[in-house]
């Protein structure tokens, strides 16, 4: 084989192939793989995290729910409580004011009674009275006998 | 066959038929009659035409798919050319040590270079050079890596990077203290020159005549298949020769097509592999 300029061109040509491959396929290409390899990368660690958070969230509600339970018992014996509270206050002044009746209707009782026995005092002196004049069959003189009549109706 | 006719000078048998398939369009310091190199300035046309075509297609695909190229999900060709371009990194990742990126788009280019010249041979014998003999060129050998000067190119280069290396890594002083005590120490200084210098000098020439002789045997062979059913037949002959040349050819085809791949890819492994070594600190 001779050295000739074929020789020289084929190297020339080689070495700028190189340069050339480098630029336009190599270049881009790796850099493109490796961009690719990073997103994939990035996408495994957002699914990971992901993951993680749903875990965490998970978690969280679990604790939430637990303590809404805790607060809805609380909540829902309180009211309870309130309920025979109210029952109770309900049943006393219910009581209160049936004795505050029995009360009242009995002073009125009383105030009936006693009216009932002035007024029939009244008429019983009258009727004595008018008892007398009838047996007496003559006008009694009431300013003497007054005394006498008062005496009586304060003895009904 | 056209090209045995066009062939100048007397006779016009299987002989002259396949010199004149292996001879190079040449110009420059060219003797006139044979076109056989004659000094440093004979320049084979179609060989450094086909390669640079070659690498114009190589560069300009790659320059089209850089255009529209996507990180997410790839198309067809973007897939295919990434699984090339994978399939060398690998190689690369797995022979060489340590960090160059001198290295993975060397090894590149020798793959896809060599494979795309390599496949001229794919193509029918004959339709080339048929073709510039409509342009008025005689001699056309269309396979560049049939040219010694293309494989020797590539691997006079590697060498030179070889060298380079050797001296960046390890110190002019270190590089040559390999030939003074390698491989049998320091009792065989002379032996272990002429041992390293052999050694050395392999590299490149395994490298480029490896090449170069497994693409001539294949053009050859390619050759004389293509003389079974052109030359030798002759008249109702045809009938049992044209067949047969059609059956051997697709045969060798296909089996060509393993062997310029495979020579693509030991051009290339053999390639990081000699850098690798060249990185070592010590052997």
């Amino acid at each position: 084989m001779n050295i000739t300029v074929t020789l020289i061109a084929q190297m020339a040509a080689f070495v700028l192939l190189i340069w050339f491959v480098n630029k336009v396929l190599w270049g881009p290409m790796n850099a493109l793989l490796s961009e690719r390899q990073k997103r994939i990368a990035d996408g495994l660690a957002a699914a990971d995290k992901g993951r993680h958070e749903l875990e965490l969230s998970e978690q969280r509600a679990g604790e939430a729910l637990k303590e809404a339970k805790v607060k809805a018992s609380e909540i829902i014996s309180m009211s309870e409580k309130r309920a025979t509270e109210i029952v109770e206050e309900a049943k006393d002044s219910a009581r209160a004011e049936g004795e505050r009746l029995l009360a009242a209707s009995r002073a009125e009782i009383e105030q009936e009674y006693n009216r009932a026995k002035e007024d029939l005092r009244a008429s019983v002196a009258e009727i004595a009275l008018a008892g007398a004049e009838r047996i007496l069959k003559r006008e009694i003189d009431r300013k003497a006998h007054d005394q006498v009549l008062q005496d009586l109706v304060k003895q009904i | 066959m056209s090209a045995a006719e066009n062939s100048s000078g007397s006779g016009g048998g299987t002989v002259e038929y396949i010199q004149h398939h292996l001879t190079n369009l040449c110009a420059g310091q060219c003797d006139p009659e044979t076109h056989a190199d004659a000094g440093f300035w004979a320049l084979h046309v179609d060989t450094v035409f086909f390669s640079v075509v070659l690498a114009a297609v190589l560069i300009t695909v790659s320059w089209r798919l850089g255009k529209n190229l996507t990180a997410g999900v790839p198309g067809g060709f973007q897939n295919f050319v990434e699984s090339i371009i994978d399939f060398v990194a690998t190689q690369v990742k797995d022979t060489f040590p340590g960090k160059n990126p001198l290295i993975a788009p060397l090894a590149l280019t020798v793959f896809l270079w060599v494979w795309l010249m390599n496949f001229m041979d794919l193509i029918p014998v004959d339709l080339l050079p048929v073709i510039a003999s409509w342009f008025g060129l005689h001699y056309l050998k269309a396979v560049p890596t049939t040219d010694l000067s293309t494989t020797m190119a590539m691997s006079l280069t590697v060498f030179a990077l070889i060298i380079y290396y050797n001296i960046k890594i390890k110190g002019v002083l270190g590089y040559l203290k390999i030939f003074l005590f390698h491989p049998f120490g320091k009792f065989f200084v002379p032996v272990n020159i002429v041992m390293t210098l052999i050694e050395e000098l392999a590299k490149p020439l395994s490298l480029g005549l490896r090449l170069f002789g497994n693409l001539f045997a294949g053009e050859l062979v390619f050759l004389l298949i293509a003389l079974i059913g052109g030359t030798l037949a002759v008249g109702a002959g045809a009938l049992f020769w044209f067949p047969l040349q059609v059956i051997l050819d697709l045969g060798w085809l296909i089996f060509h097509l393993l062997i310029i791949t495979l020579q693509a890819f030991i051009f290339m492994v053999l390639t990081i592999v000699y850098l690798a070594m060249a990185h070592v600190e010590e052997h």
